[in-house]
């Protein structure tokens, strides 16, 4: 067995009850996500039945408006919702690293037009620039993507400069400013492994937080569209069954809750195992 | 005394100035839209002619920055527009449903603030109890939850189950203030769960965070009791995060009702700006987008400033 497997295996030993839970959803939702056409009885958009099934008959979570299998649709709307909120952290990251890092070993003055832009960008409520903008650019993946993307790096940008200032003064990096290392080399040897842990965290964090926005988006119609699968619009789209007593808009929220919650829960447990909280 | 007028000061000349940017970012909006306001205006039936007169009626034949200031100054003094899709005037539109969103933001926040105090004091006064993990396990399902799976739920539990209380909040001017507070009840309640948690967490973590300074700990050797200690010594000073954390929060309610109304079906601003956005009704969004940026940046600031009147280091300077 490799070292890092036993070292895992060993840190899993020692994971409290709702690390494991939270681990246990995370696995189940990017395992359905993964091989969702694999697992899924239908297809994506098959309607196999009668409109509006309740739950646990014939069909395990009902059927949709339409007659579309929910089972299915869970599924698939784990690699589609799910899918996207990770490109679309990985992205704010992105963003939001690289200038972070610019704005924390840059001369001052790039640094207060880097972090005066982003005061105001956070001056904004994030849900209503989302909308202003998605009027302009029109509503579509791509758009939302990318509104996403901008929007949640600006936080990113502000921890990355945070953490990345309090390494760039050590004396390490001076030692190294002084062989004579280049901005660019320090950066990558001596700030970013030191930044990792509380970026890492940041990054589950972040992901709940796009992940609701997605969410949300596709909610109010203007995120995912139709016909695919997402967990958001299948709230919105099953929302006039419940008023016949059918509980089916239920189980999508219910797959978005526990999925952030889970998340939290092993963000918690990373926090507490590398010292970063004490309670 | 000095020190803490200079510190108001200061913000609120930076509010104002993030108020200014906000508008120019909201005014840009438009001149960034492919066309103009007359070629969404005149879609069919347009001449070179009636174009022209057109553009000259809306100032559209002045330079950007003319007709920045000039919308600017029009939208303090609330003609805000016409909307492209029904050509009525954007004041008009949103007047009422202006005061239908504030109105069950207020609900929601008489609701979340006492609520939150008292069980962040609680959760803070018997730490590590029972009663202080489930307050915490609860907190963290409700603040990882999606508005709409709280609203969605109560809906099923209460109006369809239990058939309390309306699923819808149709509202209109003539409903009397007793019927709207029950046809609003679920979603105020929706958006009390939504909130709450965060206010309760931030209110046991200021408490909690103080219990470890110097002085309490000499409270608690002179034998002072756990409530009076909480009460009188840890509560004064943990009021500044507190007070910051709850207007913070009430800046997020009036975001946060935009789903909300759009589950309930609750005439309010919020349902008219996501309408408006998916018709790309730009005159609609830009003034719902002011509404709500003002308010929400107004919010800040006051949490800013009260945050720095309640702090008694500041108020009683050694």
């Amino acid at each position: 067995m490799l070292p890092i497997m036993q070292s895992s295996l060993k840190l899993l030993k020692t994971a409290p009850p709702t690390a494991f839970l939270g681990l246990t959803i995370l696995t189940v939702v990017l395992f359905a996500g993964v091989f969702a056409p694999w697992i899924a009885p239908y297809g994506e958009t098959d309607v196999v039945g009668a409109p509006g099934l309740s739950i646990g008959g014939d069909f395990l979570f009902g059927t949709d408006q339409i007659g579309r299998d929910v089972f299915t649709r869970i599924l698939y709307g784990a690699r589609n919702t799910v899918g996207i909120a990770l490109l679309v952290t990985a992205m704010a990251f992105f963003i939001g690293v690289v200038f972070g890092l610019i704005s924390a070993v840059s001369s001052r003055w790039v640094d207060q037009v880097l972090s005066r832009l982003v005061d105001i960008l956070m001056a904004i409520p994030p849900l209503i620039l989302a909308l202003l903008i998605l009027t302009i650019a029109g509503t579509s993946v791509l758009n939302m993507v990318l509104v996403i993307a901008v929007l949640d790096s600006t936080r990113v940008f502000r921890l990355t400069r945070a953490v990345g200032m309090n390494v760039a003064v050590l004396e390490f990096v001076e030692l190294a400013r002084l062989r004579g290392e280049g901005t660019w080399w320090i950066v990558r040897h001596e700030i970013l492994p030191n930044i990792t842990a509380p970026l890492a965290a940041e990054f589950g964090l972040r992901f709940c937080f796009v992940f609701l926005f997605i969410s949300a988006l596709s909610f109010l119609g203007l995120g995912i569209q139709p016909p695919t699968a997402d967990w958001g619009s299948m709230v919105r789209e099953t929302s006039t069954l419940i008023s016949f007593g059918i509980a089916t808009p239920l189980v999508p929220a219910i797959c978005i809750a526990l999925l952030t919650v889970g998340v939290n829960l092993i963000v918690d447990w990373f926090l507490y195992q590398s010292g970063m909280r004490k309670e | 005394m000095i020190q803490i007028v200079r510190l108001v000061a200061q913000r609120i000349a930076l509010g104002l100035f993030t108020l200014l940017i906000v508008t120019l970012l909201i005014f840009l909006a438009v001149e960034l839209l492919p066309g103009d306001f007359v070629d969404a205006i005149l879609r069919q039936g347009r001449t070179q002619e009636s174009v022209e007169v057109l553009r000259r009626q809306i100032g559209l034949d002045q330079p950007a920055y003319v007709r920045y200031f000039s919308w600017l100054t029009n939208a303090a003094q609330g003609d805000l527009g016409y909307s492209f899709s029904n050509e009525r005037p954007v004041s008009d539109l949103i007047g009422n449903r202006l005061y239908n969103t504030f109105f069950l933001a207020g609900y929601a926040a008489a609701m979340a603030v006492p609520v939150a105090l008292t069980f962040g004091i609680l959760a803070a006064l018997y730490r590590n109890s029972v009663f202080d993990r489930v307050v915490n396990i609860t907190a963290l399902s409700a603040i990882s939850s999606p508005e709409f799976l709280a609203a969605y739920i109560l809906i099923f539990v209460f109006s369809i189950q239990l058939g309390w209380l309306p699923s819808l909040a149709h509202i209109a001017i003539d409903t009397s203030l007793w019927e709207s507070l029950k046809l609003l009840f679920l979603p105020a309640v929706t958006l009390t769960l939504v909130t709450v948690a965060h206010m309760m967490r931030m209110t046991r973590a200021a408490i909690i965070n103080l219990m470890t300074s110097p002085y309490i700990e000499m409270a608690l050797l002179k034998g002072v009791g756990p409530k009076r200690l909480i009460l009188r010594h840890a509560l004064p000073n943990a009021l500044s995060p507190i007070v910051n954390v709850v207007a913070m929060n009430l800046a997020y309610l009036v975001v946060g009702v935009v789903v909300v109304e759009v589950v309930f079906v609750y005439p309010g601003l919020g349902q008219l700006l996501v309408d408006s956005v998916s018709k790309r009704d730009m005159p609609v969004v830009q003034a719902g987008c002011l509404v709500f940026a003002v308010t929400y940046i107004g919010l800040n600031l006051v949490a800013d400033i009260l945050s720095i009147i309640t702090n008694p280091r500041l108020l009683n300077p050694s």
